[in-house]
Order: C-alpha cells, then structure tokens, then sequence
C-alpha cells in the first residue's frame, strides 16, 4: 500500500489533519462551536469553489473565506453567530455561492464531489508539506495560548473574573479553527470535517475523567480512525470518507455504551 | 488603613436608567465590607465596576494593591458558573485552571505544589479527584473558592455565593472564608441577601439604596435595609 506516493501523501496529511482536528476539537466542543464548525466547513466548500473560479488552489480558497468570516463572527460576536436562524442563512448563501462558483468555473460534478466529500488521491507532496506547515502553526499557536484557552472554554465565568482576556482568545480560537477546517477537508471533505472536528472529541468526553485524557482520546480517535478509514479504502476502492465517518460514530457510540454500563 | 478600592463621584447609567449617582466608598486592606441591597439596586454592576469588567458612566474606581507596584488582585465566588455538567474536569483540575499564565501547558512542581496547598486550605485534598460535577452544592462552592484563592488575591468578592445553600452549608463555607480571609489578611466584600450572615463575619456594610450608598459597622444594620424604597 505505502509503494504509492499517493497513499504515503494521504497518511502522512491524514496524520497531521488527525491531530490538529483531535485537539481543535476538544476545544470545538468545550465551548459549544460544534454548528459554528458545520457553518464554516460549508463556507470552506464556497471557498474551494471560488479558488476554483478564480484557478487558485482549493486551499487557499477556502483559508481565504473562513478566515474572513472568523474575523466577522469575531466581529458579530461568537453568540449571534451561534443561533441557529443565522447558521441557516449563511450556511444555505455559502453552499449557493459554491454552487454558482462551480457553474461560473465549468467545473464537473467530479470536482465538487471532490471538494464536498475530499479525496485520497488528490494530495501532492507539496500538498502534504503545505498541510503539515498549517497543522503545526495551530499546534504551535494552541501550545502557547493553551492555559488562557483552557480556562475560557471550561469556565468562562472564572476566566474572565480572573483576567483572561476572553475576547483575544476568542479570537485567536476562531482563527485556529477556520484553518483546521481548510486544512482538515483536504481529506474528508469540506462536508465532512464536521466528523473529525466534533465526534472524536465527543467520545473523548464521553470517556475522559481529566483534561490530558481528553485530549489523548481525542487525538487517538481521530487518528486510528482516519488511518484504518484510509487502509480501507485502499482494500476495497470505496471512498475512505465513508469509513472515516463509520469508524468514528462507532467509537462514539462504544463509547456512549460503556459509560451507560459503567 | 490602605484603600485598595476607591471610588470617586461614581455615576452609572445604562442608557435612561440610572443604576446609582455620584458613589463614593473605599474598601481597606484586609478589610471585611458586605455589600447589600434589594433586588435591582445594581450590586453586581458595581461589583463589575469594582473589577474593572465594566467602565463607568462618570467618576472614577481606581485599584491599588499595598504590595509593592503590582496591580491589586481579585479573586471572584459567584453563586453560578457556566460549567457544563458533562465536562469531565475533576476538583482539582478545575481549581488549577486559574494557575496564571504561561507558555507551557503543562504544570509545573511548584504550581502543583500551590494547587496542593489551596486544596488542603479549603479541605478539598480528600476529594481533589473527585468529578466537580458530583460534587455537592458546598463542595462546589469550596472549589469556587479554591479556584480564587490560587491566584493569591488581595480582595476576595464572595458574590451571593452562598445563596443557593442550607443553613449549616452557608455557615460552613463562610467559616472557611473567615478563616481564609484573617490568615492572608486578604479584604473580603460580600454581597448577599443574607443579613445574619453579613453581621456575623463582615466589619462594615456598603448599602446601595435609591442610587445612593450608605455605610456603617455590620452590627448596625436595620432589618428594613434590603426593603424596597423605590
């Protein structure tokens, strides 16, 4: 399997988006952002459509559109971008604005299939380097904003009282996940990253008892899951989203299970 | 005494209603101040002025610490947190969240050993692994308090922290506090409802009524003082 480029590509990528998305995550779902993360993903999909209509790569397309619109939810405030009536809006003017987008660039159905639901095939090695970079600038970011960003997703109450400076970190988090989202749909999809971004944390939470256990599980979850969703879709030519998404959602539901035996 | 709080010809108004006018207050140095009032009257407004979460319409509130240059630390008891019910942070994961910053996520010997010491003082060590949120109602309020004195405060604002409790709970978390707060020598401003509780463990009082204030020793305080006057 690893005699292909294009499968060592797609592990190495797979690997970085696992962690990013693992640790994103468990923050993602901490501070209730997991509908805020759908709307972005969505927005990520106009976003490759529109590199597509102006021929620049998918990447940088979609960075562009949620890294815009991170700095006006931040603008909005994370709250109103929260409800549910503006997540409707948007999403449904974005998803439209990508289908045009794709009209407008005379792109095939193969090609939205590709940005919607991702591919294994698709990454370059100057893809994977492009990747990895962004993966370890949120880690990085993540590493040194760690202790303020804890506090405010846990107890935003305490951290506020206590000067964290809840807006700047919101901010910067909001940053962080427009990129784990463009980065993360290079493989699921922009659909479909919604899965790494929310169900390996879910499960994490489910099964965690401390902070450093949810993020391993976390991180773990989302990894084995894109590294056997990628071995089977090898083995059988069925898409690795599919078994990515499966994977996942068992995992979280073993999970949900055990806590209900426990 | 030393005014660690100072209020000048504080004014507050959200847009046509006053809150209060003109206040004018010190809190000292390892003073014990209740703050009372009826529902409405704008305690925890004040309260976020006094934290500097909130900017004045008029007037002034400066913070000073008596300890060398440092800004004056505050440490916050609310009577709720916004703390989801399935997050699986442990008491003592929780009371370490306000270890201060730095850029390793990780703690180090000497912040556990702070975190140690703050959970012996509030009587958490036995239960420190505990799920905060099996805790019952007292024990969360004992990690709320942990979580504030971890940061070392120089005034400790107890904010109807204790409102939620039964007698005996009540009686036993303002103990701690008590004790707390005349070990550091740490001012105390609580803010309740409580009278019996203000008199017995507060020195003075702050009584916010008809956008104005009064003061005077807690043992002066008149049963009528939280009625309505408006």
């Amino acid at each position: 399997m690893f005699a292909f480029d294009f499968m060592r590509h797609a592990f190495i990528a797979s690997t970085f988006i696992a962690l990013t998305c693992g640790i994103v995550g468990v923050f993602v779902v901490a501070r209730q952002l997991s509908f805020l993360t759908h709307m972005l993903s969505e927005i990520g999909f106009a976003g490759a459509a529109f590199g597509a209509f102006i021929g620049i790569s998918p990447l940088i397309g979609m960075l562009l559109f949620t890294l815009t619109s991170s700095a006006l939810i931040s603008g909005l405030s994370v709250e109103k971008a929260r409800r549910e009536s503006t997540i409707s809006a948007v999403s449904s003017l974005f998803i439209g604005s990508g289908i045009l987008f794709l009209a407008l660039a005379n792109q095939s159905s193969n090609y939205a299939t590709q940005i919607l639901f991702g591919s294994i095939v698709g990454i370059s090695l100057s893809g994977v380097w492009q990747l990895v970079l962004l993966s370890l600038v949120v880690l990085i970011t993540i590493w040194l904003v760690f202790r303020p960003l804890l506090f405010d997703s846990f107890d935003p109450v305490g951290a506020q009282a206590n000067g964290v400076r809840a807006k700047f970190v919101g901010i910067v988090f909001l940053i962080l996940l427009a990129v784990s989202v463009s980065v993360g749909a290079q493989i699921v999809g922009s659909m479909l990253v919604f899965i790494l971004m929310t169900i390996p944390a879910a499960t994490a939470k489910t099964l965690g008892r401390n902070i450093h256990q949810l993020l391993l599980i976390s991180v773990v979850t989302a990894s084995v899951g894109v590294w056997l969703g990628l071995w089977l879709a090898y083995v059988t030519n069925w898409p690795a989203t599919f078994f990515i998404a499966l994977i996942e959602v068992i995992f979280y539901l073993g999970a949900w299970l055990f806590r209900q035996r426990a | 005494m030393n005014g660690i709080i100072t209020a000048k010809d504080l004014s507050m108004h959200f847009g046509e209603k006053d809150v209060f006018d003109r206040l004018n207050f010190e809190i000292h140095a390892g003073e014990k101040v209740s703050l009372i009032g009826h529902n409405g009257v704008g305690k925890s407004t004040l309260v976020k002025l006094i934290m500097g979460l909130l900017t004045p319409t008029s007037g002034e509130i400066t913070r000073r610490s008596v300890v060398g240059q440092r800004p004056l630390k505050i440490g916050y008891v609310p009577q709720f947190r916004n703390i989801d019910a399935d997050a699986p942070l442990s008491i003592q994961s929780f009371v370490a969240l306000n270890i201060g910053q730095s850029w390793h996520p990780w703690l180090t010997s000497s912040e556990k050993k702070r975190v140690e010491r703050v959970l012996e003082q509030t009587n958490l060590t036995s239960i420190k692994n505990r799920s905060l949120a099996l805790a019952s109602g007292g024990e969360r309020q004992r990690a709320y308090l942990a979580q504030a004195l971890l940061a070392d405060p120089d005034l400790l604002i107890m904010d109807e922290s204790t409102a939620s409790m039964d007698v005996d709970a009540k009686q036993a978390i303002m103990d701690l506090v008590d004790q707390v707060v005349t070990d550091k020598q740490m001012a105390l401003l609580f803010v309740s409802h409580d009278l019996e509780l203000t008199i017995k463990y507060t020195d003075r009082y702050l009584l916010l009524r008809d956008h104005q204030m009064m003061t005077g020793p807690s043992d002066q305080i008149r049963p009528d003082s939280l009625k309505g006057a408006e």
